[in-house]
């Protein structure tokens, strides 16, 4: 399997990252794959190397999913981590990727995962076409 | 599973390099950080006990370059090798192309190696890949111990052992001293870019003819 991604692709992914961050006031949104590869970013990108935020989150989710499975639940669809100046917020995206959220406090958690909310179901349907037609090659 | 990300002209792939515990994965990872310069090679992460053995892993990002315009981008993951972390190991599996088996020369850690051979073909089924048909690299490390006070294992033993069946490329290797560390990166490189082109050939789209271009230099 592989995925591609087109421009097409990425023109829509990158307008819906755009508008998640610019309505919730987020720094920094970012979409992996599972995996933990790169699929796109959007906002000011902090001084830290994506590649590693993105490997190390889909490792942190894939354990948390362990977790959840050890407890007879099926997932854990979104995690939240608090920091003194930035928190991050993980949101599973379908089956194949994950949002991460990094944001501070001039915005509030309420209105994050209000905009998330709002935001998945559009990234899914997205990702998931992208991902059948990986399945498709 | 390949990224191909044809708005950035890029390539993203994953080689997971697979061993029993106190192989060398991580001294692997370490050397190849070291001589590589920084703009090719991104931050080396790793996931460690205070024993220095791998928890969940160790990653290292690095450019390999251009191929017909299309950057290859390669992340090098390293999975912990002790038995008890196999639900660890299934998880660095993930989206996986490319495996280079870390075997360790000694003699004691014969049964080991090949146990956590038939682990990777194992996990590797589980994910619905054959560990025949995915690029594969066998590397022999620790071969500097030869003619120390440490027993090893002679090269017909563990072509032998490990790689009768498969017949992949295989090295030797001293990952402490970085003789054929590189040669193993180039040759897993290689096969996977190989085998990625390959996919891309077959897939009927209009980038195609970019992926094409791949195939012949590949």
């Amino acid at each position: 399997m592989n995925v591609v991604i087109t421009r097409k692709d990425l023109e829509k992914i990158d307008h819906c990252l755009n508008r998640m961050v610019s309505s919730s006031f987020a720094n920094f949104v970012l979409l992996i794959d599972r995996s933990g590869q790169l699929i796109a970013h959007q906002g000011r990108a902090p001084d830290v190397d994506i590649l590693a935020l993105a490997a190390l989150t889909a490792a942190n989710f894939g354990a948390t999913a362990e977790i959840a499975r050890l407890l007879g639940e099926e997932e854990f669809t979104l995690l939240f981590h608090k920091g003194r100046n930035e928190n991050v917020y993980f949101s599973a995206i379908g089956d194949h990727s994950i949002m991460v959220t990094l944001f501070d406090d001039k915005t509030s958690l309420g209105l994050i995962r209000l905009k998330i909310n709002q935001t998945i179901d559009e990234l899914s349907i997205l990702v998931s076409a992208i991902f059948e037609k990986g399945k498709k090659s | 599973m390949p990224f191909i990300n044809f708005s950035k002209d890029e390539i993203q792939c994953k080689i997971v390099y697979y061993g029993c515990g106190f192989c060398g994965k991580t001294t692997n990872l370490q050397y190849i950080y070291s001589v590589t310069e920084e703009q090719t090679r991104g931050k080396m992460v790793s996931i460690d006990t205070k024993g220095d053995r791998t928890l969940f892993f160790d990653l290292l990002s690095l450019n390999l370059g251009k191929i017909r315009g299309m950057d290859i981008r390669v992340q090098l993951y390293t999975v912990p090798g002790q038995v008890h972390y196999d639900a660890t190991r299934k998880l660095v599996l993930k989206g996986v192309d490319g495996v280079v088996f870390v075997a360790d020369s000694l003699k004691v850690q014969r049964k080991k190696n090949i146990e956590s051979l038939i682990n990777l073909a194992k996990n590797l089924a589980e994910k619905g890949i054959s560990i025949r048909a995915i690029p594969l690299v066998i590397q022999y490390n620790k071969r500097d111990l030869d003619g120390g006070d440490s027993e090893i294992l002679p090269l017909e033993v563990l072509e032998k052992d490990l790689n009768s069946m498969l017949k992949v490329p295989s090295f030797s290797a001293s990952a402490l001293k970085g003789a054929g560390i590189f040669e193993t990166l180039r040759e897993i490189s290689k096969l996977v870019v190989k085998d990625v082109s390959r996919k891309i050939m077959f897939m009927d789209k209009p980038q195609v003819s970019v992926a094409q271009g791949e195939t012949r230099d590949g």
